[in-house]
């Protein structure tokens, strides 16, 4: 596979010219020249380096943050298992060693003959159609035994991914319950003419009336935020539509950009008319690849039909164009100070917030960063004005929200609800039998035991970026938690101290939890970590780190009590296990070389 | 937590002391509270001990351990004091976090073995020495509170004299003992 | 209007300029707030996460918080002090740092918070790292299994130096701080030990070489006089 010298160069430089030379776009470098070999060997990062001005270490410290990106060679065909509580209650480790068996190769590793190499990824966003795979970066859901066999032999007889079944990729949209946004006839333009025709000081009175809050999970006000980045002084404004939907059990952002693109860039589009931004930027997250495509397919359209691009609708002034951005496997990125890092090809590190993005964000312009359900509803305001939205919802929630719904139930999928609506409702309208648990807004969320579930999901009461996954009375809830602590180690950025090494700390005890060795004094350890991450982490990762895990303790603890060791306490480490070494080196086996009993 | 003894006790406070993987360094400081031994000699009595030459550890009230832990016999031994005493003190860098030994422990054990025992210089011949009453290397050399509960620890490399008396005689008088600055060093 | 405006700490007033974090005006006015990765001559950095204090009840990092009038904040709590220690025994079980063989003992900040905040054992089991030591340049030598990722040469080499010799890679636990060059070794690059970079990690990361011992151990900085005594006492003198 590896290109001669000169071929990889002069691909290289190519790569380097698409991208203007601009060391601010080395993530999308750093993925199109992987490309070329399927990894980033030495001499491509000191050719990049030189090519755009940089010192070697800060391409690499941009290089090793990202999860896709690989610094040794990796197999002509990636397959990456999902590996979200969802797609595990569906059995992906029973098939991912299905599939390890057939090709003989361990996780992480590549088969001897360069041909493949399979690992684990985290939740690829597919939680309602799982388990789910991405092979080169491209997914593939509803993943059975039988898919694992064809797939296997695709792979053996080296069909490009290119030319696999087109039924293999075929993904649904799985709309269960459709409201206001999802129930309706969008004709594209038609949100920028309303908003045209009232000017956009009265639009953003509609959109600050409507009291539209931001869906990604926190909830600030989109009018103030639109309004302060506004009046930030700037030459430059930028508008970005954070789809980095990296939570595990959230999709509705990809149902948003696959069957609605139009809405998402109209409601780009009309955050820049209000704000006088000319520049749009999509950050698109690393696993939903595959919709990179269509959505530059769906922006041509729009530029043709100039809803995009100068002179918007024939309003001399009004420029507004998108570019989209892939991001490369960093949960983190999700995080907007992140993202606007990753946009400027930097590591995903979350900035010190105050400033904040509508005064300093991307390139230190002021930017607005939208969610992607946001971005929609939007287009609901211009249309139907913000007194008409405000009729939806709680009062401090206004409008619907889109729920993305997987696990133990009949009709996992999308459900879009006027805010407001009861946990036990959603439980039954997706045919949720006997639910012992459900986590929402993801492992940083929270967990509703059965005594919640007249809870409301709403800012004032459960808020959520949309993840619902439900956890039938059978579930193990010290493995969902066990699940979600690995998640965290995996995707702590590692700039502060608790976050960086908590996580890791709690990934170690909740392993020796499950290994049935751990006692009450891993309990309170966990407890006293979580209590430290919270209080001293950074950003809302290191702080929600722990909360899965206090919840479920909290809650479950029974699911914990069970596999813990009747004893004060037992050693950090295997004591027989660390003897092995040194028991193989002198061959001995007798009973003094073994430890058999943890007393 | 523990606490030893009242002040006004009635029988001495019973002591157990051993060096795991350690250098002995620890138990000389102790030799270092000087004129103070008779003063501590007054208040304890030891049991196991290289002071007292005891083999095995019977109940007691505290047990002092020095070094790490790097073998088998050493997690017996650290177990066999746990088991018996009321409180049990770390003592000293390599008991804390392991020390000197434990930087070792980014090597390979076996390497380390077969290097030194089979890589020898002018033609000699030598095999890792496998006999079973030698105690067996575990692969990494920890602090003793990975392997059993402690109690209280009072690092230094090693700890003074006056570091120890003052967390001795903390415990045995009931107190919660406490080392400050300058007294806490862990050089 | 008076000319200052004041703050809260711990229930004391501390007077403040406009544009000062808390931190710096803590310790300008001689109130000690334990911290590791913030340095006077450079941009708050709020990794450490040490000088995390309640502001107004809301937790946040003393260095990066700017003082406002009226702001009640606590920071020598038990509870505050108490989450401090475990981000020492955090960092202590990250690295490997063993004192005895550091010719940086003494002189030490991590060392140094750990003697003031009474921090007797690392507490968690040790991670063990094993990274590489890089010895390769004549002057300097960096244990990275010292390192605490507090960024500080990355930041000193970038805009003090103006060399740009250091940057942090990785993610999670797998950070750590590279040497720009194509090697990765110090000695490809232009780094020398005149360098403000060089004298400026707060641990025994980088080290001058062939340099041991010239002050003896029990009569270092930090053995003489506590981390919080000295940062007082620079605070009265400067004033």
């Amino acid at each position: 596979m590896t290109k001669t010298g000169k071929a990889h160069e002069t691909e290289l430089d190519r790569v380097l010219d698409r991208n203007r030379r601009d060391r601010g776009r080395l993530v999308q470098i750093l993925r199109e020249a992987q490309a070329i070999e399927g990894w980033i060997p030495p001499e491509t990062v000191t050719a990049i380096a030189q090519g755009l001005g940089m010192a070697i270490g800060e391409v690499e410290s941009t290089l090793e943050f990202y999860s896709f990106f690989y610094r040794r060679p990796r197999g002509d065909y990636v397959v990456l298992f999902s590996d979200n509580i969802t797609d595990r209650m569906l059995g992906n480790q029973a098939i991912f060693e299905h599939m390890a068996r057939r090709f003989g190769v361990a996780r992480g590793e590549v088969s001897p003959d360069g041909l493949v190499s399979l690992d684990f990824t985290s939740c690829t966003g597919l939680c309602d159609q799982g388990p789910a795979i991405l092979v080169n970066g491209i997914a593939i859901p509803k993943m059975t035994l039988r898919r694992a066999d064809q797939i296997h032999d695709l792979i053996r007889s080296k069909v490009p991914v290119s030319d696999w079944p087109k039924d293999l990729f075929e993904i649904d949209h799985n709309i269960r319950r459709a409201d206001m946004l999802l129930g309706s006839d969008f004709m594209p333009g038609s949100a920028l003419k309303a908003a045209i025709a009232m000017g956009p000081e009265a639009f953003l009175t509609e959109v600050k009336r409507s009291n539209l809050r931001g869906r990604g999970g926190a909830g600030f006000t989109t009018g103030v935020k639109w309004e302060a980045a506004k009046k930030a002084q700037a030459d430059e404004r930028f508008i970005v539509c954070n789809a980095d939907e990296g939570e595990p059990g959230t999709f509705k952002d990809r149902v948003l950009l696959q069957f609605y693109p139009e809405r998402v860039f109209e409601g780009m589009a009309l955050a820049g008319f209000v704000t006088g931004a000319r520049h749009g930027l999509v950050y698109l997250r690393g696993e939903y690849l595959y919709l990179l495509a269509p959505l530059e397919e769906k922006l041509a359209e729009l530029r043709a039909g100039r809803l995009l691009g100068r002179a918007i609708q024939g309003v001399e002034g009004f420029d507004f164009d998108i570019e989209i951005h892939m991001g490369a496997g960093a949960y983190i990125c999700g995080e907007e100070t992140a993202l606007i890092e990753s946009l400027e090809g930097k590591a995903g590190r979350p900035r010190i917030r105050p400033p904040f993005p509508v005064v300093c964000g991307y390139r230190n312009k002021p930017t607005v960063v939208n969610n992607v359900e946001t971005l929609c509803k939007v287009t609901e305001i211009a249309l139907q004005g913000g007194a008409g939205y405000e009729g939806f919802g709680t009062k401090q929630s206004t409008g619907t929200k889109i729920l993305s719904v997987s696990g133990d139930c009949e009709r996992p999928g999308i459900y879009e609800y006027p805010f407001g609506v009861r946990v036990g409702q959603v439980l039954d309208d997706c045919g949720a039998r006997s639910p012992k648990a459900v986590q929402i807004s993801g492992p940083a969320g929270t967990c509703l035991g059965i005594r919640e579930f007249g809870r409301r999901i709403a800012f004032e009461d459960v808020p959520t970026a949309g993840a619902f996954m439900v956890f039938g009375e059978h579930r193990d809830m010290f493995a969902v938690a066990h699940n979600f602590a690995h998640f965290f180690a995996h995707e702590s950025c590692g700039f502060c101290t608790p976050c960086r090494v908590g996580t890791a700390i709690q990934a170690k005890i909740m392993d020796k939890i499950a290994a049935g060795h751990a006692t009450q004094y891993e309990m309170n350890e966990l407890q006293h970590l979580h209590d430290v991450m919270r209080t001293g982490s950074h950003c809302g990762l290191g702080q929600t780190a722990g909360g899965a895990i206090a919840d479920t303790i909290g809650k479950f603890r029974d699911d914990y009590e069970q596999k813990l060791a009747r004893k004060d306490f037992e050693p950090a480490f295997d004591l027989d296990a660390a003897l092995a070494r040194a028991r193989a080196v002198t061959g001995r086996d007798d009973a003094d070389s073994h430890m058999l009993d943890h007393a | 937590m523990f606490h030893v003894a009242p002040t006004t006790r009635k029988r001495k406070v019973r002591i157990a002391t051993t060096s795991l993987s350690g250098c002995f360094g620890c138990h000389m400081s102790l030799l270092d509270i000087d004129e103070r031994l008779l003063a501590l000699a007054e208040l304890v009595e030891f049991d196991r001990s290289p002071i007292t030459d005891i083999k095995h550890c019977g109940p007691c009230d505290i047990a002092i351990v020095e070094g790490g832990v790097c073998n088998a016999e050493n997690v017996h031994v650290l177990r066999e004091l746990r088991a018996n005493a009321k409180v049990l003190v770390a003592l000293g860098a390599c008991a804390v976090n392991g020390g000197l030994p434990a930087q070792r422990n980014h090597l390979d054990v076996g390497e380390c073995l077969t290097r030194v025992y089979t890589h020898r210089s002018e033609g000699m011949k030598g095999s890792v020495p496998s006999d079973p009453e030698l105690p067996l290397l575990l692969d990494k050399v920890h602090p003793i509170n990975e392997v059993v509960r402690v109690d209280y620890f009072v690092p230094g490399c090693p700890p003074s004299g006056d570091a120890i008396w003052k967390y001795l005689t903390d415990l045995i008088d009931g107190r919660i003992p406490r080392l400050e600055h300058p007294m806490l060093r862990f050089d | 209007m008076s000319d200052y405006e004041t703050f809260l700490l711990d229930g004391r007033p501390v007077r403040f300029e406009r544009g000062q974090t808390i931190l710096e005006a803590a310790l300008a006015a001689g109130h000690y707030i334990p911290n590791l990765c913030h340095h006077p001559e450079f941009k708050p950095h709020g990794s450490c996460k040490l000088c995390t204090i309640k502001v107004n009840g809301r937790y946040g990092s003393a260095c990066t918080v700017k003082a406002m009038p009226g702001q009640e904040v606590s920071s020598d709590t038990p509870e505050l002090n108490g989450n401090r220690r475990v981000l020492l025994q955090m960092l202590f079980v990250e690295g490997s740092h063993f004192c005895p063989g550091c010719e940086k003992s003494g002189n030490c900040a991590l060392q140094a918070l750990a003697y003031d905040l009474e921090m007797l054992t690392p507490h968690y089991a040790h991670f063990y790292p094993s990274r590489p030591l890089d010895a390769s340049h004549p002057d300097v030598l960096i244990d990275f299994n010292r390192c605490i990722m507090c960024e500080l040469c990355v930041r000193a080499s970038r805009e003090v130096d103006g060399k740009n010799v250091f940057a942090l890679a990785g993610r999670g636990v797998a950070s750590h701080v590279v040497v720009n060059s194509p090697s990765g070794k110090l000695a490809d690059t232009d780094f020398a030990l005149t360098d403000k970079a060089a004298h400026i990690c707060p641990v025994g990361a980088i080290l001058p070489k062939r340099v041991g011992f010239a002050v003896p151990i029990g009569s270092r900085t930090y053995d003489v006089d506590a981390i919080s005594t000295l940062a007082e006492r620079r605070a009265t003198e400067e004033a």
